[in-house]
């Protein structure tokens, strides 16, 4: 399928003959017998390493293997917040690098992905928070990344919305990264899911994997709702199914699968034009630019596999934000939803080859994997292609969990992100 | 809001009253234990998708720990029972089998 670019001469060429000539923005084929590599699963993480297998590898002979429709699960799910203060030298390099490709995405896949750097204010709301960022921001200065420890005044420049006085919850600073910010979710997945489809690529929808074949300890295929496909490589990238999928595979992961929510307010005119993070109240707000206050807060801690959450969740955070912002107490909610999120004991993801030869795995994102969609792709790809983890992923592994390399984020993601 | 009866104190305990302690049954290993066993028990997790066993706290209540039966597709509890089993009772076992056909307990340890 030859795809047509998109421009402003194409808006205005359909804008003359009543948008008539739009054509669909990826193909649904049928599966073939076999691939060179199989994705399992058509979120961002899924569809970014099919992508960039194709444009940094060569390997085009791709299928994209989803049970619902593409960006149907976290990744149309959050609240979009980018951003790469991260504390550990891994996480800074892998995020900062989703966050740089972000800058040009929108170019890069000819889709506008509407990436705005905002920037990200991340409140310090207790004396240790302080010190916590400001060993972030110290961090962040050795790892080449912009970011500045700033005081209440300033933060109250930022966001003249905000009541910095408490008496609960003072604001004594803040963790700024300007370059942080946001993007629409739903273009990011259908941007690349375009741009693999112009490459030849096969995304097939509604088709849920339902066992891993194998021959020798080495994978062979998938069995599906469509039937089976074989393939040379497998990537499994499925977030909150991760353990299912391991199952079939064989082998378990040191993940669990929590439900974590988001909602937004009714519309109201522009009133803050950044992303504010509250990790120590457990509550995150933004204003989309529809105008609805994008608000998350805490996952639940148990087991949870349906997508709703609990509502205390929802009560708590609201609770907290209200008190930093008086202005939303009288905002009515206009929905909730919630998704399926994969914890891993440090709050890190995982990149990593499996006991199964030629299966290779990425989950682990947890509550903030969106802001690292594309450089998550670009590290997956390549240790898909040449069978060995590159330098963006190669911390990442499985084994680091027997050999105690934690790459602890529990304080940099105390809270959903 | 999930609902679980405390089976030591009786009160039917919201969510927000008891505290999550994660997968139940776990094999306890230590000092001495292989690497493989000792990353099997610190880290590696059943997470299924389906029928799960449980620790849970009755934090604010009597303050003991039990276990609980649990569906995590659908939320159903299958009951909660003393955490001073290394097995589920019977009546649950066959609570479960009635809504999830060939559900075998030991197939899953
Ligand atoms: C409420 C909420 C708020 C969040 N906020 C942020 C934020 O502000 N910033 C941020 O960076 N991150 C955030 N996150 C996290 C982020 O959404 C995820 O880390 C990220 O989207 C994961 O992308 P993914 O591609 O790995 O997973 P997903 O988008 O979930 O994609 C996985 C896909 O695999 C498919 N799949 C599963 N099982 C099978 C199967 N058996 N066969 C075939 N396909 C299968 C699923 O249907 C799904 O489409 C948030 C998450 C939630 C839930
Ligand atoms: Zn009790």
């Amino acid at each position: 399928m030859a795809t047509r670019r998109y421009s402003a001469f194409a808006v205005a060429r359909e804008a003359t003959r009543y948008h008539s000539g739009w054509e669909r923005a990826w193909a649904s084929p049928a599966p073939k017998a076999k691939y060179d590599v199989i994705v399992v699963g058509a979120g961002g993480h899924g569809l970014a390493t099919a992508y960039y297998l194709g444009r940094n590898h060569g390997i085009r002979n791709v299928a994209v293997v989803e049970k619902g429709w593409l960006g149907g699960g976290n990744t149309g799910r959050n609240t979009t917040i980018i951003r790469s203060n991260y504390l550990q030298d891994a996480s800074a390099a892998i995020y900062e690098k989703a966050r740089s490709l972000y800058e040009n995405l929108s170019q890069d896949l000819n889709m506008n992905v509407m990436f705005s750097p905002r920037g990200v204010l991340m409140l310090a709301q207790t004396e240790h928070e302080v010190r916590g960022w400001k060993r972030t921001a110290h961090a962040n200065v050795l790892q080449g990344i912009p970011t500045e420890f700033i005081g209440p005044k300033r933060v109250k420049e930022i966001v003249p919305i905000m009541n910095i006085d408490g008496p609960r919850y003072p604001v004594l600073g803040a963790l700024w990264q300007a370059r942080g910010g946001t993007a629409r979710h739903d273009a990011v997945a259908w941007g690349y899911a375009r741009a693999c489809s112009a490459m030849g690529m096969d995304i097939i929808q509604n088709c849920e994997v339902t066992g891993v074949r194998q021959s020798g300890g080495q994978v062979t295929g998938i069995e599906t709702t469509k039937g089976a496909i074989g393939c040379g490589k497998l990537a499994i990238v499925v977030a909150g199914h991760s353990g299912r999928l391991a199952d079939m595979a064989g082998f378990r992961l040191p993940v669990e699968s929590v439900a974590l929510q988001a909602l937004v307010s009714e519309p109201i005119k522009p009133c803050m034009d950044v992303v504010v993070m509250a990790n120590t109240v457990h509550g995150y707000m933004s204003q989309s630019d529809k105008g609805e206050m994008v608000i998350g807060g805490g996952a639940d801690s148990f087991n949870n596999f349906t997508q709703r959450g609990s509502f205390h969740h929802v009560e708590e955070t609201v609770r907290a934000l209200c008190e930093t912002f008086p202005i939303i107490t009288r905002l009515k909610m206009l929905r909730q939803w919630g998704g399926i999120v994969d914890m891993t004991g440090d709050r890190s993801p995982i990149l990593s080859k499996t006991p199964l030869g030629n299966c290779f795995i990425n989950c682990g994102w947890g509550t903030g994997g969106f802001k690292a969609i594309p450089g998550s792709g670009w590290a997956m790809a390549e240790l898909v292609a040449k069978g060995e983890p590159g330098p963006l992923s190669a911390e990442f592994g499985l084994d680091r969990f027997r050999e105690g390399r934690f790459i602890d984020e529990s304080v940099a993601a105390g809270v959903a992100h | 809001m999930l609902r679980l009866t405390c089976p030591y104190c009786g009160a039917a305990a919201d969510e927000t009253e008891l505290t999550p302690g994660g997968e139940a049954h776990l094999t306890r290993h230590g000092p001495g234990s292989s690497d493989e066993a000792f990353e099997g028990y610190l880290f590696l997790r059943k997470n299924p998708y389906g029928v799960h066993f449980e620790r849970w706290r009755h934090a604010h209540g009597c303050g003991k720990w039990f276990h609980a039966a649990r569906d995590t597709r659908s939320l159903q509890v299958f009951g909660t029972y003393s955490a001073q089993v290394t097995r589920p009772p019977q009546d649950i076992i066959d609570r479960i089998a009635a809504t999830h056909p060939g559900f075998d307990w030991e197939a899953g340890q």
